[in-house]
């Protein structure tokens, strides 16, 4: 009777993986609601194809993405692949690149190097031309390694961490970690907020640890005393009460926090209950602390953080609006990245010329002549350029959490 | 003033380890085997309690119970399911059990509640206690721990020297056949100790979260893994221990995070822990058994 039953059991496992199977290879054509991202998410992966771009006279360009749609990160990933879509659409009903259609695919990496790596050969399995991706530092680092061996161009919205772009087949649509620190000790310094700073930091990240370095070199020349530079690491990220503490005592009157939202929320949370509160100040990573489930936004109140992106700027009302629509949700600098990084695909595709038949190698060829050539207006800066290494010229922008939303400064 | 705060929010860290360890040092010290699965355990408990008061309302004392009532069950049923069918077999396929049985339960966590953290709402209410001046502020989930971790051991001793089901317990942890040829149910006995190890893990969850109001599900894990440390640290199957472990355990990561390094903190923790076992192999309060050949 055991054995029947678990031969029952083994055929309907195998009918499942069948049909498993059966659905993901015609899941081109499966769209899932906007913003019902979590549910679908648990399969890990979702392909979403341009409408009717199949068959159209000029082709198709597909291009690949590569985020965390999971896991602690998720909320950047999904931003990245929400802002990737709204503009591959918006291309497409413009008329496309070179009068080609976009197919887009995104991948869930879980913010984990080796899972962005099986996404990355996924992505090149369905002849992925370009790739916009991926959206973390470290999974970036690991699948640039890949792309530059294979010459697929390739794009980061926001992988910041100076090996991101290694190859030079890579560019990236945020500023680098050492930028990004050095501009935040900049503004602290020029706009005089505070003198004795703390550093809270996840020794553990490249991400963090590249900022802190930059921050704590250029603070000197700002004249800013770094008090107190406590770090943690992924294994202790739940118990700041030391780091606060110390920082506390110290007399800190400003926290760097150069790490990503998920640690902040409960940093902010240890900080209130301890009746600390300096001004908290954080970069990129910390877009996304508004959305933390179950989070008490009062406690952001104040946070400062250097942002390229805000959704009170003029200059993006259009994309928030459309994003709101589509999402229910309000944009992250991700999703704006990810939105530059398609305009910047298009822009450079236009300006060499490339078309749909060409292999990805001669594509990434004239791609990376045509990347330093171009200049974009976007919404993460006006006026950016690239350099031959991958690196954007734009200025760099804060913003404070007043009443729950971002104002810019 | 600074040590005392260091030293205070370690004891309240080194309670929270006590009790995941007594759950450890019991199971060990009776089973004979050491549940992986507890740590996770912990994390069930922890969204009992987030599911029951954070998203549909209820009161905090209802999610404290519940949580009880669901990691109870949850144990005796683990332990029914993936162990008592090993009972005979090798201790490294209990083992591997154990940890099969936690990554079960991590997945069957990240498929329903997803990998995204939540913030835990704090169950404890209590204002903080402010000393000299304001100057050392205690805060009042600390105090509620501490006050819980004491409690619980004070009562785990009474249970298990003074009435019967602890004296079989202590019967079935020093010799298995003996107990059974005494009249006394094993199997039984030690599903009531895997009964009151999860019950200990959901209150350990809710006052994990509680402090440190991160919750995924891999909450469990890394706490998990230090309470193991704190009842080898103060000798595996010993109550007492297990709360010496704990408490020594969260005190040193803590001083060591604020005047040696907080980078180095784990490392110091665990060297500590290589010291302790080089001098004392059986743990500061383990007893040393000779076997006989």
């Amino acid at each position: 009777m055991k054995k029947r039953l678990l031969s029952l059991g083994l055929a309907v496992a195998m009918a499942a993986s069948l049909t498993a199977c059966g659905s993901s290879g015609g899941s081109a054509e499966t769209k899932a609601p906007a913003g019902e991202t979590k549910a679908a998410d648990a399969a890990g992966t979702e392909t979403k194809a341009a409408e009717e771009a199949a068959e159209s006279a000029g082709g198709v360009f597909k291009i690949g993405g590569i985020g965390p749609l999971t896991g602690p990160a998720a909320a950047y990933g999904i931003a990245v692949k929400n802002g990737m879509e709204l503009a591959a659409k918006e291309i497409n009903a413009a008329g496309g690149i070179n009068g080609a259609q976009i197919e887009y695919n995104f991948q869930d990496d879980e913010h984990d190097p080796e899972k962005a790596i099986n996404a990355y050969n996924t992505l090149k399995d369905w002849d992925m031309q370009m790739l916009l991706g991926t959206v973390t530092s470290k999974p970036c680092i690991a699948v640039v390694a890949e792309s530059q061996v294979d010459n697929i161009f390739q794009i980061t919205p926001s992988g910041s961490a100076v090996e991101c772009i290694s190859g030079d087949n890579a560019f990236r649509v945020c500023f680098s970690d050492p930028d990004q620190g050095k501009a935040s000790a900049q503004y602290i310094g020029e706009h005089k907020l505070a003198t004795k700073i703390a550093i809270i930091y996840d020794s553990s990240t490249e991400y963090s640890d590249g900022i802190r370095e930059s921050f704590v070199a250029e603070a000197a020349n700002q004249g800013l005393e770094i008090v107190a530079s406590e770090a943690f690491t992924a294994d202790s990220n739940t118990d700041f009460s030391v780091q606060l503490d110390k920082a506390k005592e110290a007399g800190a009157e400003l926290v760097f926090l150069p790490i990503y939202y998920q640690e902040a929320s409960v940093i902010l949370k240890q900080a209130s209950d301890k009746e600390f509160s300096p001004i908290f100040f954080g970069c990129d990573g910390m877009d996304g602390i508004l959305s933390v489930e179950n989070f008490d936004t009062s406690l952001a109140e104040g946070l400062m953080l250097l942002t390229p992106f805000s959704v009170d700027e003029e200059g993006s009302k259009d994309f928030v609006e459309a994003y709101r629509a589509a999402y229910n949700e309000e944009p992250l600098q991700f999703a704006a990245g990810a939105y530059d990084g398609m305009y910047a695909i298009k822009a450079a595709a236009e300006k060499s010329g490339i078309t749909p038949d060409m292999s990805a190698s001669d594509i990434c060829d004239a791609m990376k002549a045509a990347m330093t050539e171009i200049t974009i207006d976007g919404l993460t800066g006006t006026g950016m350029t690239w350099t031959a290494a991958g690196e954007p010229n734009k200025a760099p922008k804060a913003v404070k959490i007043e009443n729950g939303v971002y104002v810019i400064q | 003033m600074s040590f005392l705060s260091y030293l205070i929010n370690g004891i309240s860290l080194g309670s929270v380890y006590a009790i995941i360890a007594l759950g450890y040092t019991m199971v060990y010290g009776i089973a004979k085997m050491l549940n992986f699965a507890h740590g996770d355990i912990i994390m069930v408990g922890g969204f009992t309690v987030f599911t029951i008061v954070s998203t549909a309302g209820g009161s905090p004392v209802v999610g404290v119970l519940a949580s009880i009532v669901v990691c109870t069950v949850l144990g005796v049923t683990i332990e029914k399911v993936a162990y008592r069918p090993l009972r005979g077999a090798s201790p490294l396929a209990v083992l591997i059990t154990a940890i099969g049985v936690s990554y079960l339960l991590q997945n069957v966590a990240l498929l329903i509640f997803g990998s995204n953290a939540r913030q835990f709402t704090s169950v404890v209410t209590l204002p903080a206690l402010k000393l000299a001046g304001g100057k050392l502020s205690i805060s009042g989930v600390t105090i509620v721990t501490i006050i819980t971790c004491v409690i619980i051991m004070l009562a785990l001793t009474t249970f298990i020297n003074k009435t019967k089901i602890g004296q079989a317990m202590l019967a079935v942890s020093e010799d298995k056949g003996a107990a059974t040829l005494m009249g006394i149910n094993v199997n039984g006995t030690i599903a009531v100790t895997f009964a009151i190890g999860s019950s200990l893990a959901a209150i350990a969850g809710v006052l994990l979260c509680s402090a440190y109001p991160s919750l995924t599900p891999y909450t469990g894990s890394m706490p998990g893994i230090k309470a193991f440390v704190a009842a080898v640290f103060g000798g595996i199957g010993s109550i007492p221990g297990a709360m010496i472990g704990g408490i020594l355990l969260g005190v040193i990561e803590n001083l060591a995070k604020a005047y040696i390094s907080s980078q180095l903190a784990d490392a110091i923790v665990f060297s500590v822990l290589i010291i302790v076992l080089l001098v004392r192999p059986t743990g500061i309060l383990g007893k040393k058994i000779n076997e006989k050949v």
